[in-house]
């Protein structure tokens, strides 16, 4: 079974490009160049040099002696965590912002939810003189203060959202009508495996530097270049799509993703879309959603503003129906009590994102010899509001 | 066979052709037969019945709010097919309806086009699908039950792929007049002229309607100078949300003669 993306732009059933006529020259001009430049010498050297000199990677492959004690297995942590910026994030910025010169763009638009991604594209807008708009849902505004500071100190310009619900469907929605109203001289940075074809393609393989280092470090660390589980948190699923990449055909490696189940799967309160979606059409791409009988789509929930997507990336959606990728749902406190446990063991904060996928491991029953590699994509910085309230309940609980 | 009232509307009309959009559900959940019977009433030659979405992104502000308050006003596609079960009865205009793509493959692509024709409806047009999606794998459904299919194209849209999409439009082609989302100006500048121009000059297969930022009377004559006529959409339902003091009736004939200049 192939996980590559076809010549239409699809993973199986998934993906394409269902945009209105108005986007068709601007998705024309990317799907026909970006394969040409991503793959040329000149590119690669950029490309290579910024993710060593400014994003700091390679990102360490960490043995984590505690927490692999605890769960009885071989637990390394993929640090994406170290990387300018705080996360994974940093590595598509840096890939889209030199395609974006290459195609002699002016200005560039971004959406966001949480915030990582905006500053992410903030941060590469700085870097190299480029204007820098990013939508971001009025109540994402509100509730994200301290990255919609960053972006404004880099240069941005932060533009709320008050469409729909006013969070990161909505900002996607704005990034998408701005670059309608601005065919000729905009960029549009996705920050995620979405929207349609050839965004889920191009991000992947950004991100796809995450399971080429893997498998180096795994080598030097194991004496194999490639694990037996692979775990990573997936929202629209970018993180993951870089760390699975160069094991998609590899039937050793089993692939667990972690979505969030929120409340629970079936509490109406959720955001595991590969679970409890259908599929339809979101930004632009056929995939899995979370919709109405109506075909409207849903908000959804999680505690993780990063993982709080009614739909999920194409190839994701391909990963969960063809089997080859294990799903697991994880709720609000699951992920509460992973991060708690990583930090306490491990000394790493991790963002509330990743502890989705650190809670899986309560779920896989590695054997001992397993090497399980999850993917730490972001650190808990922007989510420690969160932490030392909870935190405080559950002292508090203690306590009683 | 009978023929499609939109081809019977082109091939009949003397003068310039008046298409109105409206949101299905807005203002009110019950308004949109009224609102249908009014618009023929009082001079539009046709009406682009608009299925409300939650992520309307092709759509501005004006059509983005109108869609929100229909679906919350409750609106939803099997219902709007139920509400109009009878409009034949009254309205004798073409009828269209125009939607995303995604509500319509929820109740199913065959589903749907069978209840527009149960319905009346002589067209369709759904901006997010491909138009190659269309033609592999939908035109012989739309053919099957008679329904026509219109597409749009833009002035960055170059004149190869024009002459594709317009040999798969029916009834009339879509001309996105500038690329925008809807109602995001009011004017129409020298360089959509040009492309106007260029396309009266391809001498394409179907009629077209120009669309995106027809406003008001003088809009709509410089559109209907360069084609059969034109569109009008955010101006309407901008109009239907003001004049609170007038009935829905009285709103719709201001709005036309203010176009029809009459």
């Amino acid at each position: 079974m192939g996980f590559e993306v076809d010549s239409g732009g699809f993973y199986g059933e998934y993906g394409g490009a269902y945009i209105p006529e108005m986007l068709y020259p601007n998705i024309k001009e990317l799907e026909d160049n970006y394969m040409n430049i991503v793959s040329s010498d000149s590119f690669q050297s950029k490309f290579r040099l910024l993710l060593r000199d400014y994003a700091g990677r390679p990102t360490p492959l960490f043995r984590a002696e505690r927490l692999s004690d605890h769960y009885g297995t071989q637990i390394f942590l993929k640090r994406e965590d170290l990387n300018h910026t705080g996360a994974h994030k940093i590595n598509n910025t840096i890939g889209q912002i030199l395609l974006a010169g290459h195609l002699e763009k002016k200005r560039i638009i971004a959406e966001t939810g949480a915030g990582q991604h905006g500053v992410a594209a903030a941060t590469v807008c700085a870097l190299t003189g480029m204007e820098c708009i990013v939508y971001m849902g009025a109540l994402d505004v509100e509730r994200q203060a301290p990255n919609v500071k960053k972006m404004k100190m880099l240069g941005a310009k932060v533009i709320p959202v008050y469409s729909g619900n006013k969070t990161l469907k909505d900002a996607t929605n704005e990034a998408i009508r701005d670059w309608i109203n601005h065919p000729v001289d905009t960029h549009y940075i996705i920050g995620s495996v979405v929207g349609p074809h050839p965004y889920p393609d191009m991000v992947t393989r950004f991100q796809s530097v995450i399971s080429e280092e893997i498998r180096i470090q795994l080598m030097e660390k194991t004496n194999r270049n490639y694990p037996d589980y692979l775990v990573a948190c997936v929202g629209g699923g970018s993180n993951a799509a870089g760390a699975y990449y160069h094991y998609l055909e590899d039937d050793r490696v089993r692939l667990i993703s972690a979505e969030a189940a929120g409340l629970g799967v079936g509490s109406g309160k959720t955001a595991a879309t590969s679970l409890i979606g259908t599929p339809g059409i979101i930004h632009g791409s056929r995939t899995l959603l979370m919709q109405d009988d109506d075909g409207q789509i849903e908000e959804p929930y999680s505690i993780s503003a990063g993982l709080d997507y009614p739909g999920v990336g194409p190839l994701h959606a391909w990963l969960a129906k063809s089997g080859r990728a294990i799903l697991y749902a994880i709720t609000d406190d699951e992920a509460l009590q992973a991060a708690f446990l990583c930090t306490r063991k491990e000394g790493i904060i991790p963002a509330l994102e990743t502890a989705h996928a650190l809670a899986a491991l309560e779920k896989i029953n590695p054997g001992a010899e397993d090497v399980v590699v999850v993917n730490l994509s972001g650190r808990g910085d922007k989510d420690m509001e969160i932490y030392i309230d909870k935190l405080n309940l559950s002292d508090d609980d203690k306590q009683d | 066979m009978t023929i499609n009232r939109i081809d019977q509307l082109f091939r009949e009309r003397k003068g310039e052709i008046l298409s109105v959009y409206v949101t299905a559900g807005y203002p009110g959940l019950n308004d949109t037969g009224r609102l249908l019977e009014a618009l023929q009433e009082y001079g539009a030659d046709m009406v682009e019945i608009g299925i409300p979405f939650s992520d309307p992104l092709a759509d501005g502000p004006v059509i983005q709010q109108s869609s929100q308050v229909a679906l919350r006003n409750g609106m939803k596609l099997d219902l709007l097919f139920s509400q109009l079960k009878e409009i034949r009865a009254t309205v004798e205009i073409p009828l269209l309806l125009m939607g995303y793509l995604n509500p319509v493959l929820q109740m199913g692509m065959e589903e749907f086009l069978s209840r527009c024709k149960d319905t009346g409806i002589d067209g369709v047009i759904i901006p997010d699908l491909p138009p190659a999606e269309y033609e592999t794998r939908y035109r012989e459904l739309f053919r099957s039950y008679g329904i026509y299919y219109s597409l749009l194209i833009t002035p960055h849209t170059d004149n190869e792929r024009i002459d594709r999409i317009a040999a798969l439009s029916e009834g009339f082609l879509y001309l996105v007049a500038e690329a925008s989302t809807t109602g995001a100006r009011d004017s129409v500048g020298d360089h959509q002229k040009e492309y106007f121009q260029r396309l009266r000059e391809m001498n394409l297969p179907v009629p077209g309607l120009i669309g995106f930022g027809i406003s008001n009377r003088e809009t709509f004559l410089t559109a209907c100078s360069y084609a059969r006529g034109a569109i009008i959409g955010s101006a309407f339902i901008r109009a239907l949300g003001e004049n609170n003091a007038l009935t829905l009736e009285e709103r719709v004939e201001k709005f036309i003669r203010g176009i029809r200049g009459a």
